[in-house]
């Protein structure tokens, strides 16, 4: 029988505890610790929050242990508003954005944070996210035109066409749905995974783009598209509320009723 | 010290620091035209808090209705309260409109009209025939703009092939002689230091928000550049305009964009009165920024704020319908109800004037080049350095910037200054020697601060100062009350060395990037109040009570604030450009300002 168990060195350790500093509404943060410095495996340290003195978000939290009780804990934020995409992370099993998940939610139990999952980490919650970039790089994901527009005129879109933007511009690249995508995990090195396929989709139904052609001659891959095994993971966790699944979806048809031409 | 760090140079003909809507669009322009450009930047690009912008960008097309560059220069400039340069005001709105096509060609998904032009919605100060009528000149991809852009921009650079240096934290500029030679660096990912030498350093680095307590401004937003600057022995300028964003949600201070009123929301107190009939009676809720701030603070004052605590305002568009608000305003509508769980269709958002935008910044021309006073000449460039965006003070924007008017200031000059760096710069030229100790003092207060352990934390140190501009630079502000934040700011300032800092390593030690920060903000919150301070009269943004009125004679000039090794602020002026660039416009002199 094989025994599938983690290598030795990333086997998760029991970390510190850090206690509140008083306060009666306390929940606890368990959170993956990981330094590239000292040699040691992984651990999950625990801290005590209490509630009644912090923001309504997890990121919130966060914030508040890196203030007050242990500032070497290391994670992305920015915006802290859901629209830069920095602060995403695994929370309780789900990837989503710290910023916008609130405590509550949890209703007072133990909350679990770990960095985005199946990602090389540099250090804590933060995933070294190099290789996702690159993938986005290699769709050309900017507008391709042979035509020239009048230089001193916006190009024309109908009402109509611009709608079918909506649902793919708004992605943030944050790498929720990427990084959930149980294909990803697998074939992460030549799959494109979800993300990067919803911003393939949002050029191909661009009325503007004139590439259609050849954008989907590039994707037509087993490994770079058809991966999708649309197990839907990606729509579930996009904290955006987008459906790269389905976006993959409209990208297998739209090479299907090519070749059916 | 030198020895102790290990140091990678790289030569480029041009560094830019920041990947905002300024750093990109300067970015992308510079590798269009060939010139060999690396991008430092302290986030992911698409993470700049430019990605944050809402409501739009300002342009005269007159797709919704005649408009003219003329009218929205006259509003731009009596937005400015007349301490806008007015050169750089016309040369801004004439570019805006090849500025926003040229976006709409590089494929930003604007919203659009019926005829599928881009969507032009009208926002706060924005007018038709120099103070007449509404204009609709706001360029709108729903309100989700500034993330529009922002993709966009990016999405160019990687088409251009543009070099970046991704979470580079920028520490020091590098100056011999008043030349700006490059920058200090520090790559997170495996910490090492990197020299970046450039012909030009073009800092786009944005504003400081965090200087305050509550602010819409990102983590991030720290003006790393600006507080370079000021280390480099160099001024801000108009450091006391410190703009409050009427609507913030109250609490999360998250920004819930003028677009809202552009689209007909209004704000009422607890009587539920619309209050700003009575405080600007032609443009209502669509006044000026700082006009609103300073009507919803009045309301709060006498008692007729909404809420337990009678201390926030209430702003509706549940009579907008769900087609306007699903069409128009879906972001804030998810903002509403994650920050405030308020349903916008049902109910009003709670609101408070927040930190929002610095029109302060550091000195340049139209072109993007720093200048500084030097002897009787108050326009002297500083050879290879420029600046752009909010870390700018061109001066566009003057005392009070107009809504909608920042996203244009990124790609207009963000734009000017690749052309003007692809005239300045001979590709490929060589970099001169550096003196050998040139980075010694960088390198000192960087291994200072990795290794301080002292008895302040970090955070306790930030909190302190973020109060103190909170409630001694607020909206309304007092001789007395800011004399009080002189002393205190300074007592603050002065803890900085006895801070703590416990993790030591250089790999995404975010204890560090925080304390440089600290640092960074510190400067920048000093040299704020003490030109408040100094400032004895109402322009803008800068309300005093016991100066309530603007004094032309005396104060129509743009302060300069210089921030010496011992931690004093010593102060220089330069005078107002009221002149025009073409003829093609007349000067806008000034008169009283009401909306």
């Amino acid at each position: 029988m094989a025994e599938f168990k983690l290598p030795k060195n990333s086997r998760i350790n029991k970390g510190k505890h850090h206690k509140a500093n008083g306060g009666s509404n306390l929940t606890t943060f368990k959170v993956y610790r990981w330094s590239p410095d000292d040699g040691e495996n992984p651990r999950t340290d625990t801290y005590e929050v209490d509630l009644d003195s912090c923001g309504p978000m997890v990121l919130d939290a966060l914030i508040k242990i890196k203030d007050e009780m242990d500032s070497t804990l290391t994670f992305r934020r920015s915006c802290r508003e859901g629209i830069c995409g920095s602060c995403a992370m695994n929370i309780n099993g789900t990837n989503t954005l710290a910023c916008t998940s609130s405590i509550k939610q949890f209703k007072g139990k133990e909350i679990a944070i770990y960095p985005l999952p199946h990602m090389e980490v540099i250090k804590d919650l933060v995933p070294d996210l190099t290789h996702f970039y690159a993938q986005y790089a290699s769709i050309k994901p900017w507008m391709q035109t042979d035509s020239v527009p009048l230089p001193d005129k916006e190009r024309l879109q109908s009402i109509e066409d611009r709608e079918k933007l909506d649902g793919l511009y708004e992605c943030i690249l944050c790498a929720c749905c990427q990084t959930s995508c149980p294909s990803y995990w697998w074939n992460g090195d030549r799959y494109l995974g979800p993300a990067v396929l919803l911003q393939s989709y949002r050029w191909l139904a661009d009325s503007r783009d004139e590439y259609t052609g050849e954008r989907l001659e590039e994707l037509e891959d087993p490994f770079k598209l058809y991966r999708c095994h649309t197990i839907m993971n990606c729509a579930n966790t996009c904290p955006k509320g987008l459906n790269p699944g389905k976006a993959i979806g409209e990208i297998k048809k739209m090479i299907t009723q090519r070749h059916a031409l | 010290m030198t020895k102790a760090y290990k140091i990678t140079e790289h030569k480029f003909d041009a560094i830019v620091v920041g990947a905002g809507g300024a750093g990109l669009r300067a970015t992308m322009g510079l590798a269009t035209k060939g010139i060999s450009t690396a991008c430092i930047t302290k986030v992911f690009p698409t993470r700049s808090h430019t990605v944050a912008a809402q409501g739009g960008m300002s342009a005269s097309l007159g797709n919704m209705g005649e408009d003219n560059w003329r009218w929205h220069m006259y509003d731009t400039v009596k937005g400015s309260d007349w301490l806008g340069d007015q050169d750089a005001i016309e040369y801004m709105c004439r570019e805006a409109v090849p500025s926003v096509i040229e976006l709409e060609h590089y494929g930003v998904p604007f919203s659009r009209t019926e005829e599928g032009k881009i969507y032009q919605r009208p926002f706060g100060g924005m007018t038709t025939n120099f103070g007449e009528g509404t204009a609709q000149r706001t360029c709108a991809a729903a309100d989700r703009t500034g993330h529009a852009i922002l993709h966009t921009l990016y999405q160019q650079s990687l088409k251009h092939d543009a070099s970046f240096f991704i979470e580079y934290f920028a520490i020091d500029l590098v100056m011999e002689n008043g030349e700006c030679k490059g920058v200090l660096a520090w790559n997170l990912a495996d910490g090492s230091l990197h020299l970046f030498r450039g012909h030009s350093v073009i800092l786009a680095t944005g504003g400081y928000g965090r200087a305050y307590f509550s602010c819409t401004s990102a983590h991030t937003c720290t003006g790393d550049g600006n507080a370079m600057v000021l280390r480099a022995g160099l001024p801000l300028q108009d450091m006391e305009f410190v703009q409050f964003h009427p609507t913030g949600i109250y609490g999360a201070g998250c920004l819930i964009t003028e677009g809202v009123r552009g689209e007909g929301g209004f704000l009422t107190n607890s009587k539920g009165e619309r209050f700003m009939e009575r405080y600007a009676p032609n443009a209502k809720d669509l006044a000026s920024r700082d006009v609103v701030s300073r009507s919803m603070t009045i309301e709060i004052r006498e008692g007729r704020g909404v809420g337990a605590e009678a201390d926030h305002i209430h702003l509706h568009l549940e009579h907008l319908g769900a087609d306007v608000i699903n069409k128009r305003l879906p972001g804030i509508a998810e903002s509403a109800e994650i920050f405030a769980g308020v349903d916008v269709a049902k109910e009003p958002i709670p609101v408070l004037p927040t930190v929002h935008y610095n029109m302060g910044g550091i000195p340049t021309n139209y072109h993007g080049e720093v200048v500084n006073k030097v002897g009787d000449n108050p326009d002297q460039v500083v050879p290879g350095l420029f600046a752009i965006g909010e870390a700018a003070c061109v001066s566009v924007h003057g005392a009070n910037r107009l809504g909608s008017n920042s996203l244009l200031d990124l790609i207009v000059f963000g734009r000017a200054v690749a052309n003007r760096c692809a005239e300045i710069i001979k590709p490929g030229a060589k970099h001169s020697e550096l003196a050998k100790d040139a980075l010694d003092k960088s390198l000192a207060d960087l291994d200072s601060a990795r290794y301080a352990d002292g008895e302040i934390k970090t955070a306790e140190l930030r909190l302190e100062m973020q109060k103190v501009m909170q409630n001694n630079a607020a909206v309304f502000r007092t001789g007395e009350v800011l004399q009080e934040g002189c002393e205190k700011i300074t007592a603050t300032a002065a803890k900085l060395p006895d801070v703590k800092v416990a993790d030591r390593s250089m790999v995404w030690n975010t204890d560090l990037v925080e304390t440089l920060e600290l640092r960074n903000l510190m400067s920048q919150a000093k040299v704020t109040m003490f030109s408040a301070e100094n400032r004895k009269e109402s322009r803008g943004a800068h309300a005093r009570e016991d100066f309530p009125d603007r004094n032309d004679d005396q104060w129509m000039k743009h302060t300069l604030a210089y921030l010496g090794d011992d931690g004093k602020v010593a102060f220089d002026y330069r005078p107002v450009h009221m002149n025009t660039l073409t003829d093609e416009c007349e000067v806008i002199p000034p008169k009283p300002r009401v909306y």
